[in-house]
């Protein structure tokens, strides 16, 4: 041990014991707690310098943590964080992607009021949240309950329901779009032949207003699997004594959902429904395939908002115009989760 | 008299039981079939010619003569055997890499007690109600700074390092009783041993889970290499697909086999993997 750590010692020494002073006399108890802490964290620093350590416990302890972290924390760091900040900053830029960046102040926000297209996209997001979010969570909390029962080959059964969730996309618009084929496909034949709808009376399921139907129907179709499998969870947290409990009392099958299987899977409706609400904002690839035909543009009637949000930075180089559509975008899934997280808790109180 | 009456009212409930069970298997039966319906007719799709695949009077799952050349041509007509080869390695990386890096920093955040871990994990949480839509812009305009432009690589960095993955690891972990850590901290093992031999071994349900979600969301998506791949040697099997439906939009019986394809493997993954899966999804909280 050398002078100059013989000195750190000392000095150490001295400051722990007044410390220690100190709170033998403190007399509040918020004022003791502090004085505790710095003196244990003297007296950690005191214990390294005498064992010859350069760095402390607690340093070498968070140096751990960080380690483990780094790797994800950096990747997410670079390629989301920094581009989240870049975002919120374009939004009131003007910029081609290549010539100087000049500020535009709320001009991009401006526009954004009177562009028809982006106020149809606007318009035609939020039908399609609306219709989705309480279909899809309809029936997947309904296809829960049936392959929560007792059942033969409920395993077959959740399989399949989960199926459209992992098929990929691509493929399966490529099916519906054949199959709701307006002249050739085969429900128009069944509408056609067995129900008898006339010819010019057909519903053409990818143009005019039925495309959001078609567009929510799908979305329905494809992601109920998905939040079965939550709601499954949720349902198997549920104790069976409750039910129990529930036929002594002699309960039917609906009040054993309204007063036992609703409540207690309240958490799980809250998460589904803030999950499907973020995820149904996003929607663009649905649209594109089954309403872009073979160029994949999409019309006023089917347009949404990441599709503009692309169009524009993509074809027309508006990069500040597209972020201020995905200010937008972020702007309305943000007070949508709040709303939705409030609710929450003023329930729960 | 009084034990009649208790007969009669246990048949009747016997009785219930059965109609019960009977519109539940009906219903079962209507559920299934909308759901599988789609995918039966995509496969008699990819073995019919083009006039047969309209065909509906009268309609026939297996045509007379398969058309099993379909499976042959679909490879010649679009090289979808290299738009086969980019997904799997892209999808095997980011899987991967995901798996790694979440569960390391989950560990951490679970189970370690360091500086700025609250403000460390909110960054996490801040952005999972943030859609990827939103700054994708700016995203691409970084990494084609970074010349990652029309690069595989640029889609690893993109997928690899989500807030979910971790989110859902650290759920995970902390249901894991602490003492397990403590007892082999006491033993003297390092934290990265810890790690290793205990909750590694321990965590194959959340990490079937997250195995399928990202995997799955890797082999599907069509945005993110939109943007970012545009030499077709570089296309993922959705984009091929959907770039050969562009150009062959009459080729229904190429186009449903080129589907098929495209499902094998994410349903090979899903079945391998299922099992864990309602109790991987139960324990990491993603029941809310």
């Amino acid at each position: 041990m050398n002078e100059k750590q013989a000195a750190l010692v000392r000095q150490l020494e001295i400051d722990t014991n007044t410390l220690m002073e100190k709170i033998r006399q403190e007399d509040n108890i918020k004022k003791k707690q502090k004085l505790i802490a710095e003196r244990e964290k003297k007296q950690r620093k005191l214990t390294a310098v005498r064992n010859n350590r350069i760095i402390s416990r607690e340093k070498k302890r968070d140096l751990v943590a960080y380690s483990f972290i780094a790797p994800n924390f950096i990747g997410f760091a670079v390629f989301t964080l920094i581009p989240i900040v870049f975002a919120f900053a374009l939004a009131f830029m003007k910029w081609d992607g290549s010539n100087e960046i000049t500020f535009a102040g709320i001009s991009n926000f401006l526009r954004l009021t009177d562009d028809t297209f982006f106020l149809a996209a606007l318009k035609n997001t939020i039908i399609y949240v609306i219709g989705t979010v309480p279909l899809t969570m309809i029936a997947s909390l309904a296809l829960a309950i049936v392959l929560n029962q007792k059942i033969r080959a409920r395993g077959f059964f959740r399989t399949v329901a989960f199926f459209p969730y992992v098929a990929s996309l691509v493929a399966i618009t490529a099916v519906w779009s054949m199959i709701f084929h307006p002249s050739k496909g085969p429900v128009n034949y069944i509408l056609l032949n067995v129900f008898g709808v006339a010819q010019e009376n057909l519903p053409k399921w990818f143009s005019g207003n039925l495309v959001l139907v078609t567009l929510i129907l799908f979305s329905v179709w494809k992601y109920m699997g998905y939040y079965m499998v939550i709601y499954l969870a949720g349902l198997q947290g549920i104790s069976a004594e409750l039910y129990e409990a529930g036929s002594l009392d002699g309960a039917n099958t609906w009040q054993k959902f309204k007063y036992i299987t609703w409540p207690q899977l309240r958490s799980t409706t809250f998460f589904v429904v803030v999950m499907l609400t973020i995820n149904c904002f996003k929607v663009y690839d649905i649209a594109v395939m089954l309403a872009g035909g073979g160029d994949g543009k999409l019309s006023t009637s089917a347009t949404v908002l990441v599709y503009y949000i692309y169009q524009n930075a993509f074809n027309y180089w508006d990069l500040g115009y597209s972020s201020a559509i995905a200010m937008v975008l972020f702007l309305m899934v943000l007070v949508i989760t709040l709303i939705q997280f409030r609710y929450e808790k003023k329930i729960n109180s | 008299m009084s034990g009649q009456k208790e007969n009669k009212k246990f048949r009747s409930k016997r009785r219930n039981a059965i109609v019960g069970k009977t519109m539940l298997y009906i219903v079962l039966l209507v559920i299934t079939a909308v759901m599988i319906v789609p995918f039966l007719w995509m496969l008699s799709a990819s073995i019919k010619s083009n006039r047969e695949v309209f065909l509906m009077d009268p309609f026939v799952w297996i045509p007379e003569v398969p058309k099993w050349d379909n499976y042959v041509k679909i490879w010649t007509k679009i090289p979808l055997l290299k738009f086969v080869e980019n997904t799997v390695f892209l999808t095997i990386v980011v899987t991967f890499l995901q798996l790694l890096t979440s569960s390391f920093a989950a560990y951490s955040f679970a189970k370690l007690e360091f500086k700025h871990k609250n403000a460390l994990f909110l960054a996490y949480i801040a952005t999972i109600a943030m859609p990827w839509q939103v700054y994708m812009v700016p995203q691409f305009i970084m990494m084609r700074g970074m010349g990652l432009n029309d690069k595989l690589l640029a889609m690893i960095c993109l997928q690899a390092f989500s807030a979910f993955g971790v989110f859902m690891m650290k759920q995970f972990y902390e249901g894991i009783p602490s003492e397990l850590c403590e007892a082999a901290r006491i033993d003297g093992m390092s934290e990265y041993k810890i790690y290793a031999k205990i909750m590694l071994p321990l965590s194959k349900p959340a990490l079937s889970t997250l195995t399928i979600f990202t995997f799955v969301n890797t082999w599907n998506d069509y945005l993110g290499p939109l943007i970012y791949l545009k030499t077709e040697t570089k296309k993922t099997i959705q984009l091929g697909l959907k770039m050969f439906i562009g150009q062959y939009s009459a080729e229904y019986g190429l186009i449903m086999a080129g589907s098929v394809v495209s499902l094998i493997p994410v349903i090979i993954v899903f079945l391998c993997l299922q099992k864990y899966f309602v109790e991987g999804v139960a324990s990491t909280g993603l029941k809310g």
